[in-house]
């Protein structure tokens, strides 16, 4: 209940600014409010489609048929999700852009001199729409894992063909894990600032985070009122959307038995080959594609160049590794995602089991689910701003403020990424037999020596992934930190974003890829803990 | 198993249990047991005996303290009201369908998991886990992870983990269930055998009425949350008190007959019978009719199939009118599908249904 509290804090406070009615009033008479908001809706809409149309096949293909190499092709998936928003926009950028170390040896980059086609709305619809589709991708799945096995056979045995019992009996009682997915994907879209950053500002199409930021940089705790505004702003869109999302789901809801055998995998036959190829094609075009370019262009040693022997150079990133900022930068990322996914591992471990006993039965129980869900329907920018608001006056009783130091963006990371951490512990605690922990009772063992002695060995291993997967997120997270940095406490995420803005791309490049090869082992990490896991604890494992 | 080692420095202190007014209702209002009484004597090894779902667990956790009966109903152990005491102060030993072992333990760490609980000194605890480890023939794998265990030795090992504490009563849920057949008759023995020995209060619960027969000093059979029946096993089985425990214990037969003035008609025979007049529905287990011949027998009918078992051949008879009876014939009976049979009925041995 208190770290629910926690999680409702910052939103509270930033609702309670917001109500100021000149303020208000002020902010909502600007037409740059009203073309931020629309284009914020309308781009996120966009992009929530784009995520459903790769992300929503490819869960049918793994989740339903056989194709070889599912993991690999999870994984791949599952990467631009993993890999920061500002990394993916660049990547794209130097992709699509008239230097591309790709498209200009094929004849095919833009000439010199004109816009860069990503840097438009449909590039972030695009963009925006890779980096989501894996949430529509695990939630769909997800709910096609819950489907029993029996269900597809009965509707076989009574005479509907493979494809047929498919679409009749699975598609329909998998909507609302498609439903969920596509929730998520609209409110990850709003709150994300990487992308409208480096693809919309250049583009001149403000969005409200960006539009945030910018407030926000330029006039600096003053703009706070109004700020607060547009952050509330977002959240009453992205409340829309959940909003959505439970209506249809109430509409479509469909009560699964528990336990059963999962759905056995329709084999593609004949179709198999070309079905792997195409699905292969889609990832190398839209994940392979932009990280070799970045890569490329982290490489080459004059920007634009194109890439060979005698342009190959390890030389940005031996300047960018030198620059002051950077080892700073990487110094406070690896403190801040560090702490943050320990503490929260170790705190997941009590709050799950509690979560667990209480059961979901009991209004308390749901009301405690529904807040440490909220820090993933709240955008990361509505989060960033109300945790300003929240520790920008000093502490009561301690008579320091938060604000311009290490610690709020910490504060900002416990919130944020607690669902991350929490929801493998919670999967293993469910899978717990019950009856061992009474045996313990049986015993005379308390709560706490329980906890310690029984249920935590037992839930390390996910206790350990969801820390994993909290430090792969937290390592380059921009949003909330690029709202929360002051000097010398730079976050990765926002050095990477300030050399891609101050013009050294290749700086920017050579960064990013050092970024993502961080995010790659922690994966790797993650996958060999995940052996060892309940299926779905780790996101891209079969 | 080593007799010297129960009966000297292993017998445990038998307390009585009574359940008074004990029922439950689970939030949702669904009635899983209606208020029961019960005694059950100190050192008696009592077995709930029950289709699935007739509230068999329920009661049981709530002499654990896993689940506490609705108001005004209570738990006593001996002169001790414990209703309020949470299972961790009632010092009781559960042994659970699915063992419920620590697996992150070595077999020696899950039964000292109890004394440690305790604050035993070191000393003590190790000697008194290996006696337990010999007493349930379980030294060799005293280092041994549960995963590299069978499930007969683990729930020996839950078994032990269970007893290590000398707990006031010991608790089994369908400790044999999860086990394959062979293994459930060697592992019954021995708990038969431990429980005797130990001299331990026992509250065992099954749906096996095999089990509970050659376990059970009482049964208590249930049905939809409610006791039909407590006796020892041999009343449950001669002396049913209604149709359900009488289906439910072993196989029984059903007759129509006609009672008037002192005789009861069955088919075609009449024999001396007390009771009220009128239609009658009567009880016979297949032991208790015998083949006879076509002079001497009560009933006729033909054979509708025939399973040879060995020692016996089972029967089906089908009556010229009425349910189907079966009767046992002798191993190597040569009697087959559509043979005509006469079967005798013992007056004395007839149950009227109340
Ligand atoms: N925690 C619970 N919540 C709601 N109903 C329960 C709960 N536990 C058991 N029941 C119900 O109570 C009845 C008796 O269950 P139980 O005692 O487990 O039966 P048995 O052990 O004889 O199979 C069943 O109908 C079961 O569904
Ligand atoms: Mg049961």
């Amino acid at each position: 209940m208190l770290v629910g509290l926690l999680v409702l804090l910052p939103v509270l406070r930033l609702l309670w600014e917001a109500g100021d009615a000149t303020v208000l009033g002020r902010v909502l008479d600007s037409p740059a409010t009203w073309r931020a908001t629309t284009n914020s809706i309308a781009i996120a809409a966009g992009a929530t489609l784009a995520a459903a149309l790769i992300g929503g096949p490819f869960a049918l293909l793994i989740g339903l048929t056989n194709p070889r190499a599912r993991t690999a092709m999870s994984f791949a998936l599952i990467l631009p999700l993993m890999i920061p928003p500002q990394i993916v926009a660049i990547a794209w950028t130097h992709l699509a852009g008239s230097g591309s170390p790709i498209l200009k040896p094929l004849g095919l980059a833009p000439p010199v001199g004109t816009a860069n086609p990503v840097q438009s709305a449909a590039g972030m619809v695009l963009v925006m729409g890779i980096e989501h589709a894996p949430l529509v991708f695990l939630a769909l799945r997800t709910a096609l894992r819950a489907i029993p096995g029996d269900m597809l056979e009965a509707a076989r045995a009574s005479g509907a063909g493979p494809w047929r019992a498919l679409r009749g009996v699975v598609l329909p009682l998998c909507l609302p894990g498609l439903v969920a997915g596509l929730a998520m994907a609209f409110v990850a879209a709003l709150g994300n600032f990487g992308v409208p950053a480096l693809l919309g500002v250049p583009a001149g199409i403000p969005m409200l985070p960006t539009l945030i930021y910018r407030r926000l940089a330029g006039f600096g705790p003053s703009a706070l009122p109004e700020v607060a505004v547009l952050a509330a702003l977002i959240g009453l869109v992205a409340c829309l959307g959940i909003a959505l999302q439970t209506i249809l789901q109430a509409r479509i809801a469909s009560r699964l038995p528990g336990g059963a055998r999962p759905l056995a995998p329709v084999p593609l036959g004949t179709a198999r080959a070309p079905v792997e190829l195409l699905a292969w094609g889609v990832l190398a075009l839209l994940v392979a594609a932009p990280l070799t370019a970045l890569l490329a262009t982290s490489l080459v040693s004059v920007y634009g160049l194109p890439i060979g022997f005698g342009t190959l150079t390890l030389a940005h990133y031996r300047e960018v590794l030198a620059l002051d900022q950077v080892g700073r930068a990487f110094a406070n990322s690896l403190l801040l995602s560090g702490s943050a996914a320990a503490l929260l591992a170790l705190l997941a471990v009590p709050l799950a089991h509690a979560m667990a006993l209480a059961g979901g039965g009991g209004r308390i129980a749901r009301a405690v689910g529904v807040l440490v869900e909220l820090p993933h329907a709240v955008p990361g920018v509505v989060l960033g701003i109300g945790c300003i608001l929240l520790f920008l006056k000093p502490l009561p009783g301690l008579g320091v403020s938060l604000y311009g130091t290490l610690w709020i963006i910490l504060a900002a990371y416990l919130v944020r990424f607690l669902p991350l951490a929490l929801r493998p512990v919670q999967a293993a605690c469910a899978a717990l037999d019950p009856t061992v922990e009474e045996a313990a009772r049986a015993l005379g063992a308390g709560p706490l020596r329980r906890l310690v002695t029984v249920v935590a060995p037992l839930v390390a291993p996910a206790a350990a992934a969801g820390g994993l997967l909290v430090f792969l997120t937290a390592f380059n997270e921009l949003t909330v930190s690029i709202l929360l940095w002051s000097q010398g406490h730079e976050t990765l995420g926002v050095v990477v974003y300030a050399l891609e803005e101050g013009g050294s791309p290749t700086l920017g490049a050579a960064l990013g890829v050092i970024a993502i090869l961080v995010v790659l082992t922690a994966m790797l990490a993650a996958g060999v803990l995940g052996r060892r896991l309940p299926p779905g604890v780790v996101p891209w494992r079969n | 198993m080593p007799d010297s080692v129960m009966q000297n420095s292993f017998h445990l202190d038998a307390v009585p249990i009574r359940l008074e007014r004990c029922g439950k209702t689970f939030a949702g209002g669904a009635r899983a047991l209606e208020p029961l009484d019960l005694t059950i004597r100190g050192g008696e090894t009592i077995v709930f005996l029950g289709p699935s779902g007739c509230g068999k667990t329920t009661t049981l956790r709530i002499i654990a303290g896993l689940e506490s009966p609705d108001a005004g109903g209570r738990v006593l152990f001996g002169e001790e009201d414990v209703t309020a005491l949470p299972i961790e102060r009632r010092n009781v030993g559960m042994v659970f369908q699915s063992y419920a072992l620590f697996p992150n333990m070595t077999v020696t760490e899950n039964v000292a998991y109890g004394l440690k609980v305790r604050k035993i000194a070191r000393a003590d605890r190790a000697r008194r886990v290996e006696e337990m480890l010999d007493l349930m023939h379980l030294g060799e794998f005293a280092g041994r992870r549960i995963d590299q265990l069978s499930g007969g030795q683990r729930q020996r090992v839950a078994l032990a983990r269970a007893l290590v504490v000398r707990p006031r009563v010991l608790l089994l849920d369908e400790p044999l269930t999860a086990l394959d057949a062979k293994l459930r008759d060697s592992l019954r023995l021995e708990i038969d055998r431990l429980l005797r020995g130990l001299g331990i209060t026992a509250v065992y619960v099954t749906h096996d009425q095999g089990e509970a027969m050659a376990l059970g000093d009482r049964i208590v059979v249930m049905a939809k949350g409610r006791v039909a029946q407590v006796g020892t096993p041999r009343e449950i089985y001669y002396q049913p008190a209604d149709g359900f425990v009488a289906d439910f214990i072993g196989t029984m037969n059903r007759l129509g007959g006609v009672s008037r003035g002192g005789t009861l008609s069955i088919g075609s025979a009449t024999l001396p019978w007390t009771g009220p007049d009128g239609r009658v529905e009567l009880l016979v287990r297949p032991e208790d009719l015998a083949l006879a011949g076509e002079a001497d027998g009560h009933l006729d009918g033909t054979v509708a199939a025939a399973v040879f078992l060995g020692d016996r051949t089972r029967l089906v008879v089908e009556p010229a009118d009425g349910p189907a009876l079966t009767v046992d014939a002798a191993g190597r009976s040569e009697l087959g599908r559509g043979d005509r049979v006469w079967l005798r009925v013992d007056p004395a041995r007839l149950l009227a249904v109340p």
